[in-house]
């Protein structure tokens, strides 16, 4: 048994700002209430602390399978733990891809025996994200993925947009798009715009992602599917997913701390701030911020992407994209949009909670009888963000030696103390 | 001069003054290159590696040759024996050649930011000899010494540079010093390789496509070179380029009686220039080339040499040239 005493529990599926107790017993919330007794309990004092359903996380790479230099399933899940996250979702493009259940089926037992945090795989749309046949994505379904996408890359086509739409329709899971053209990406590196032109670097103009977006929700209408835009930057792209969320279409989206955070304007030649999609303009991420405050968008997700430190060390055109970002995450949203103004409180907490469950279709609360997933945070606690600490095999993160006001303080998950600060 | 930094890597983040004590300081040395003995002991004992990650035949002969005549001993490697061929990383390739222990680096690499990437991670002085589309910082220089040269001054020129800005460094480099000395700068091109964006650049930039419009009132006209690779990355006929903006004599009636034509070369005659105007009286492409020897003398002995600023001149001085 676990009590949880004096906290300002902020529960966003039942409007709950109070200081109220909650007791967690074996793997379940038992109770939530004022002044809750529970002799021989454990008790966390989490006065002057926020307690919150656990976060999710609805994109990430843990590099497991093929990618173990990077990060594991466990390092990357001790990683996602200190960031407060109690689920992460990861991405396919693993090697092997998850295209089929035996690749499923392994990263949940991997997880299962060394993971910190519920892992929940994504499976891909195409074979090998390859864009022309189907993946195994039933068989998948059955081994325990929660969604579809061939991230890293778009889903090709129109036509296999709407294929795997309607195939993923019928079986009740949403699918998830990187949107991207590709032939106008053209071999970019950052935001086409002023400071890409004086630097000399490749550019990747805005539309290359609104473009895709645009066709996505067309073919929405098709299938009348759930579409998930995953990792949206661009103003133009957060236009089309409010028109689509406007004729009723199930279209929903995410937004990553650092599109919210930061501009093509703080680019330099350093491959710590090369990601796709790329840092957009200014307007762009003052457009993310209203998003994120009106609730057209849905959830906050890190794209947390290592690569371990010489596949960085490398001339920015030649580097991979990616950041990590698990445990920047909630300190850059209370910095960027609650500390801001921008945003109140509860709003944060459900675009990392109540949001990221609505996408997947599951309920997330504090309420007797739900899993005993909790994460406990302050919202002014000082602290310095060094990746050389992280348990992340990978330190490429842009915030490296950043201060905060604000921080995951425990993360709880199934009733289990997994990161404590 | 040059103390505040150790290296050469852009033009962008040079005061007006360093820019001219450059300039001075390559003064003798272009007079230098007409002694019959074009040898000095300046940098007698020093040893300057040539990393040239990307082909380059004016540029590294240039470099080697200011070495040569300095005195240093150079170690040199290309892009086509290097084993970036073989996998190695820039970053390898690099402390390989530091533990050979060079005094400075030049460096040539198609990506941008990289030879900053490399001042970053070796001890000694880096010279960017070209750094994918970013700067090409002493051919601005050599550009500019022999601006300076032909028409007496730096200052307050219309300058039009013609061809494809976007992927040039050298139009990059270019537009940084001479907006620093007050010109007014056109850029001209097929619009797709003259974006807008360059208008943010530096003041008193305008982009047009029209060369009739960037040659009138030009005082100075720098064609670039058509780089063939990009003719064909969206297809553009070679036949069109030449109808639209080859430097023909007739174009160049349009600009300043006295207008100077600079080429960084290596020039396609009948591409981008008419052989009468790359031959004409205007044309300053072969003392532009023995600028840039000057310019990177210049440079080598001041950051590799570390002469203070104040030091006498080592081509001024005769007892220091060697024997």
């Amino acid at each position: 048994m676990l009590l949880i005493k004096n906290g300002l529990v902020l529960d966003p599926a039942s409007d709950t700002e109070a200081r109220l107790d909650v007791l967690l017993e074996g793997d379940r919330i038992s109770k939530v209430g004022a002044n809750l007794a529970a002799p021989g309990a454990e008790v966390f004092d989490a006065s002057d602390l926020i307690v919150a359903p656990g976060f999710i996380d609805l994109h990430c790479h843990l590099r497991e399978p093929g990618g173990e230099l990077s990060e594991t399933i466990e390092s990357g899940t001790r990683s996602a733990a200190r960031g407060g996250f109690t689920a992460v979702c990861c991405m396919p493009n693993t090697h092997p891809v998850n295209d089929r259940a035996s690749v499923t089926r392994g990263i949940v037992e991997r997880a299962a025996a060394t993971a910190s945090v519920r892992v929940w795989p994504i499976g891909a749309a195409s074979m090998s994200s390859k864009g022309e046949a189907l993946a195994e994505i039933a068989a998948m379904k059955d081994a325990g993925i929660v969604a579809v996408s061939d991230d890293g890359k778009p889903v090709a086509t129109a036509r296999l947009m709407r294929q795997v739409m309607d195939y993923c329709n019928g079986l009740g899971l949403p699918v998830i798009d990187h949107c991207e053209d590709t032939s106008l990406f053209a071999g970019g590196s950052m935001r086409e715009g002023t400071q890409s032109i004086r630097l000399g670097v490749p550019g990747i103009p805005s539309q290359t992602e609104s473009i895709c977006v645009g066709r996505d929700v067309e073919v929405a209408q098709i299938t009348g599917a759930r579409l998930h835009v995953a990792h949206m930057s661009t103003r133009a792209s957060l236009g089309y997913v409010r028109a689509a969320k406007k004729l009723g279409l199930r279209v929903t989206c995410e937004v990553t701390p650092h599109h919210f955070t930061l501009t093509d304007e703080d680019v330099i030649y350093d491959t710590r701030f090369k990601m796709n999609p790329p840092l957009a303009s200014r307007s762009d991420r003052d457009a993310l911020i209203e998003g994120l405050a009106d609730g057209s968008v849905d959830a906050i997700a890190t794209d947390h992407a290592p690569h371990h430190p010489a596949s960085k060390d490398v001339e920015f055109d030649r580097a991979p994209f990616g950041i990590v970002g698990f445990e920047t995450a909630l300190a850059l949203g209370l910095d960027q949009l609650v500390h801001t103004g921008a945003l109140p409180l509860m709003r944060l907490v459900e675009l990392f909670t109540t949001g990221p469950a609505r996408v997947l279709g599951i309920e997330r609360k504090l309420a007797a009888g739900q899993p005993a997933d909790v994460t406990i945070f302050s919202t002014d606690h000082a602290w310095i963000f060094r990746a050389s600490d992280s348990p992340s095999k990978s330190h490429n993160s842009p915030f490296d030696g950043r201060s905060f006001h604000g921080a995951p303080m425990a993360t709880i998950v199934a009733g289990k103390i997994v990161f404590r600060r | 001069m040059l103390q505040r930094s150790s290296h050469l890597l852009e033009i962008e983040g040079l005061t007006q003054a360093e820019i001219l004590f450059i300039l001075d300081q390559a003064k003798p040395f272009q007079e230098f290159q007409r002694n019959p003995l074009k040898k000095l002991a300046t940098l007698r004992g020093k040893s300057v590696a040539l990393a040239f990650f990307e082909s380059s035949t004016r540029t590294r002969i240039s470099f080697a040759t200011a070495a040569a005549r300095l005195g240093a001993d150079t170690m040199s490697l290309q892009a086509e024996s290097s084993s970036l061929k073989k996998g190695e990383s820039l970053v390898d390739t690099i402390r390989t050649l530091e533990a050979m222990r060079p005094d400075g680096f030049v460096i040539r690499h198609a990506s941008s930011g990289a030879a900053a990437f490399i001042a970053q991670r070796v001890d000694v002085p880096v010279l960017n000899a070209g750094d994918g589309m970013h700067e090409h910082p002493t051919q601005a220089l050599l550009d500019a010494l022999t601006i300076r040269d032909r028409k007496g001054k730096l200052e307050d020129w219309n300058v039009t540079i013609l061809g494809d800005i976007i992927h040039s460094r050298v139009a990059r480099s270019n537009i940084h010093l001479l907006s620093k000395f007050g010109a007014h700068i056109t850029l001209c091109g097929p619009s797709m390789w003259v974006p807008r964006e360059f208008e943010a650049m530096a003041p008193n930039v305008r982009c047009t496509a029209r060369i009739e419009e960037a040659l009138e009132g030009a005082d100075v006209v720098m064609v670039l070179r058509v780089q063939t690779e990009r003719l064909h990355e969206p297809a553009l006929s070679p036949d069109d380029y030449i109808l639209r903006y080859q430097l023909t004599p007739e174009r160049l009636r349009l600009a300043r009686p006295e207008a100077l034509v600079l080429h960084p070369g290596p020039m396609i005659r009948g591409l981008e220039i008419d052989p009468s105007v790359a031959d004409g009286p205007q044309s300053a492409v072969l003392e532009q080339v023995t600028n840039g020897l000057a310019v990177r003398m210049a440079l080598l002995y001041h950051l590799i040499g570390r002469a203070p600023a104040d030091a006498p001149h080592p081509a001024k001085d005769r007892s220091n040239a060697s024997d």
